[in-house]
């Protein structure tokens, strides 16, 4: 059906059939050998979906700030991973120096541990999100407030000097240290498999071969992400400031005559996103059990890359992205190669803008005089 | 064609030869063993001038052209590997075949694309995902037929070499290796500047960076997936001659000085530059925008390709994680430091950015606060970015170049990419 009965040369040029021809193969190509795989063990492939689920919702939220701040002041603000980074820091220390998951067990010594633990883990959160919050608002009001009239590179660069000194800064010896450090988990995470039936994972026991394994942190990611893209997505639709800033994303000029504080609004929206960073590194931290210095810049660059791929400035672009860039990520680290994970990743994103140059979910670039 | 010298000329090139000599002949002199210049700052300068050609590169695609491309460093790497994987087929391996393949592979792929361009023009309306789709199936079928010839004509060409001198031949077979690490990257970036080149300014740098990653994760993985076991994957390249000596790295740099002067000075120079400061301006006066966007990043990515393959007979070590993505930012924030749009300031700042970061901060920190320099650095860099964002030289230029420049509209600091005018986006 999809090639026209009469294949004229001159209706093959019009229609771009060599190009999508082309990228049709591609796609048919890899979609069969994924799909034969898995046909071959649907364990697998349904294992890689799982854990492609798990990253992609962890992206997501780093995409969520990029996406954020991107629609509002045209910036790719690539201090953004890192302030992933330094959420996952602020929960490390939490957790592991100050104890500070167990407060409400110190106050009321006979209450029961899951509540603990519970109130804990989300007082640990909300810590880590304040605090990225507060930073990115700083790094905005020094760093990119004097330079919002200024050419578009200078912004540019001092979001990446703002980068490399947060993690060269981290990785000096007396702050976060240049080592790859273990993340101790506030919580026990514990194990399921799925192998005629949900059991769950005894310690010390093998997996019994054949079984797709998820943990309670797969859950937890996907439930905190959910609540905090519907919270985002309320405040973006609903309130007063979701207005604004969609206002000041959209014209900046008439915003501002129209009675908004534009500087507050952006205050705001790196607040939001960043603390959506934040959250995003303690999910991240706890769920791969590794916290570094550098540990931001990959994910950071992956979830631009997802944001892109959804078509920046759009909200459930960022999350539709973020998905589909987790799928490519794990389908291809199982089926093709692990080491050619990253660069298959980016190869999808130059791909998809060739086909549509603003993303998925993006709107058509206006013709600018 | 009748050359003229005028004066600025004139002392530009006596200035620029008289300071190549003079490292070298620094270098040389060793009373009593120790040379004057010692080994730690002659290989800083060398790294100084390799830097200042990949920033000349960048120079080039955005400051004078306005693609903000982030794909330079990725050039950079694929050149050296390139240069490096030919001189060491000849110095361990005793054979020629890096050299004729990689020869014949560029000749042939030059020419079908040649081929393919006639074709292209002819069928008028062809989208540029079409486009590359055929340029892509004629790269392939051509690429596999200069392996062949070039591994006919690596019999030959090894013994009319071995024929030679020893010292000559390695310094032939590196002079051409550097020129076709050029090659290899100006190919490739014709193929993928191609497509990418019709995104808008941010997804264009996206997509480069894109691009440096994907060279990154090849060259990680050379031994295994390219299949190039001497490159040793991410245990990094060994054993490569040392051959980039001051006087090679000066040549190379003097060379592409000139020649961006003399591109710049030229209707293409001032086509690509009317391309930077107003796309449809540019259009309307019947500028061929996409073949000038085109030919800027080859050329911009043929200067990177020639300074990776220098660069890598440097250390005579090479490992992918020099060519990582955070790198790319280096030749853009010398680009920034020096001026967008000045050729002078890019020399200058690429010097002064290797021989501070690397020299002077390594020295003047106390011993065990080496790893401050990394701090401090973005710290200068956000410092003159709110106090002074044309760059540590603004508008300065040589008067040898400066003769040359057509006057601006704007200023060289103005934003060049030609869509958004400020980071308000208004």
């Amino acid at each position: 059906m999809n090639t026209p009965s009469l294949p004229l040369v001159k209706r093959i040029v019009q229609e771009r059939w060599i190009g999508k021809g082309l990228l049709l193969l591609l796609m048919v190509g890899t979609l069969f050998y994924i799909g034969a795989k898995a046909v071959q063990s649907p364990q697998l492939f349904f294992q890689q979906l799982l854990n492609g689920l798990q990253l992609g919702f962890v992206y997501a939220l780093i995409a969520l700030g990029y996406t954020m701040i991107y629609g509002i002041v045209k910036l790719i603000n690539f201090a953004h991973g890192d302030v992933f980074m330094v959420g996952a820091f602020v929960s490390y220390y939490a957790v592991s120096r100050f104890r500070l998951h167990l407060w409400l067990g110190s106050i009321i010594p006979n209450a029961p541990e899951a509540l603990v633990l519970v109130i804990g883990t989300l007082t640990v959160m909300i810590l880590s999100m304040i605090v990225c919050a507060v930073m990115a608002v700083t790094i905005e009001r020094i760093a990119y407030k004097p330079l919002r009239n200024a050419p578009r590179i200078s912004a540019l660069i001092t979001a990446i000097g703002v980068s490399f000194f947060l993690e060269y800064f981290g990785a000096l010896p007396f702050v976060f240290t240049a080592n790859y450090i273990t993340y101790q988990s506030p919580f026990k995470v514990i194990t399921w498999y799925i192998n005629k039936g949900i059991h769950m994972m005894e310690p010390g026991t093998q997996v019994p071969p054949g079984s797709i394994t998820f943990s309670s942190m797969f859950i937890i990611i996907l439930v905190v992400s959910i609540l905090l893209m519907a919270g985002l997505q309320f405040i973006v639709k609903r309130t007063k400031l979701g207005k604004a800033m969609r206002a000041v994303s959209y014209d900046k000029p008439t915003a501002r005559l129209m009675g908004i504080k534009v500087d507050s609004i952006i205050s705001y929206t790196f607040a939001i996103g960043a603390s959506l960073a934040g959250a995003a590194g303690i999910l991240y931290a706890i769920a791969y059990g590794q916290v570094s210095f550098i540990m931001g810049i990959l994910p950071g660059l992956k979830a631009f890359v997802a944001a892109v791929l959804g078509g920046i400035g759009s909200i459930p672009g960022a999350l539709v992205g973020a998905l589909i860039l987790g799928q490519v990520e794990t389908m291809s680290s199982g089926y093709i190669s692990t080491p050619m994970r990253d660069a298959i990743v980016f190869s999808v994103l130059i791909l998809v803008l060739l086909v549509r140059p603003t993303g998925i979910f993006g709107e058509p670039e206006r013709e600018k005089a | 064609m009748k050359i003229k010298f005028n004066r600025s000329t004139i002392i530009f090139l006596v200035v620029a030869i008289a300071l190549i000599l003079i490292v070298e002949v620094l270098y040389r002199i060793r009373p009593g063993g120790a040379p004057l210049l010692n080994e730690f700052w002659y290989t800083l300068l060398r790294k100084g001038g390799v830097i200042a050609m990949v920033a000349i590169g960048l120079n080039l695609i955005y400051g004078f052209n306005g693609q903000f491309s982030l794909g330079q460093w990725g050039f950079y790497g694929m050149g050296a590997y390139a240069a490096a994987d030919v001189t060491f087929r000849w110095t361990q391996m005793h054979t020629a075949n890096g050299l004729t393949i990689l020869f014949c592979v560029l000749l042939f792929i030059g020419l079908s694309m040649y081929g393919v361009s006639v074709l292209v023009k002819r069928v008028r309306g062809l989208d540029p995902l079409s486009a590359f789709a055929l340029y892509l199936i004629g790269v392939f079928i051509s690429a596999y037929l200069g392996v062949l010839v070039g591994g006919a004509l690596a019999g030959p060409v090894t013994s009319l070499l071995s024929a030679l001198p020893g010292a000559l031949a390695k310094q032939i077979v590196f002079f051409i290796a550097i020129l076709l690490a050029g090659g290899v990257t100006a190919d490739v970036s014709y193929l993928i500047g191609l497509p990418v080149l019709t995104l808008g300014s941010d997804y264009f740098g996206i997509a480069t960076l894109g691009f440096t990653m994907i060279v990154k994760v090849l060259l990680d993985n050379s031994d295994t997936i390219l299949g190039f076991q001497e490159m040793k994957g991410a245990r990094g390249m060994i054993s490569i001659p040392y051959m980039s000596s001051w006087l090679w790295i000066g040549f190379f740099l003097l060379v592409i000085v000139v020649a961006t002067r003399n591109l710049l000075n030229s209707s293409h120079g001032r086509a690509l530059i009317s391309v930077r400061e107003d796309e449809l301006a540019a259009k309307a006066m019947g500028i061929d925008v996409t073949a000038q966007k085109l030919l800027t990043f080859v050329i911009g990515s043929l200067f990177a390709g020639i300074a990776g393959g220098l660069y890598a007979h440097i250390d005579g070590f090479l490992h992918p994680s020099t060519f990582n993505f955070i790198k790319s930012f280096d030749p853009m924030i010398i680009v920034v430091f020096g001026g967008l749009g000045s050729i002078s300031g890019t020399v200058v700042a690429s010097f002064g950015w290797i021989l501070v970061l690397e020299g002077v901060l390594r020295n003047v920190l106390p011993s065990g606060f080496e790893s401050w320099r990394y701090v401090v650095y973005p710290i200068l860099l956000l410092l003159m970015m709110l106090l002074r964002p044309s760059g540590l030289l603004g508008g300065f230029e040589f008067p040898f170049i400066k003769a040359v420049l057509p006057s601006l509209k704007h200023k060289p600091s103005t934003p060049p990419t030609p869509d958004t005018k400020t980071a308000a986006g208004d």
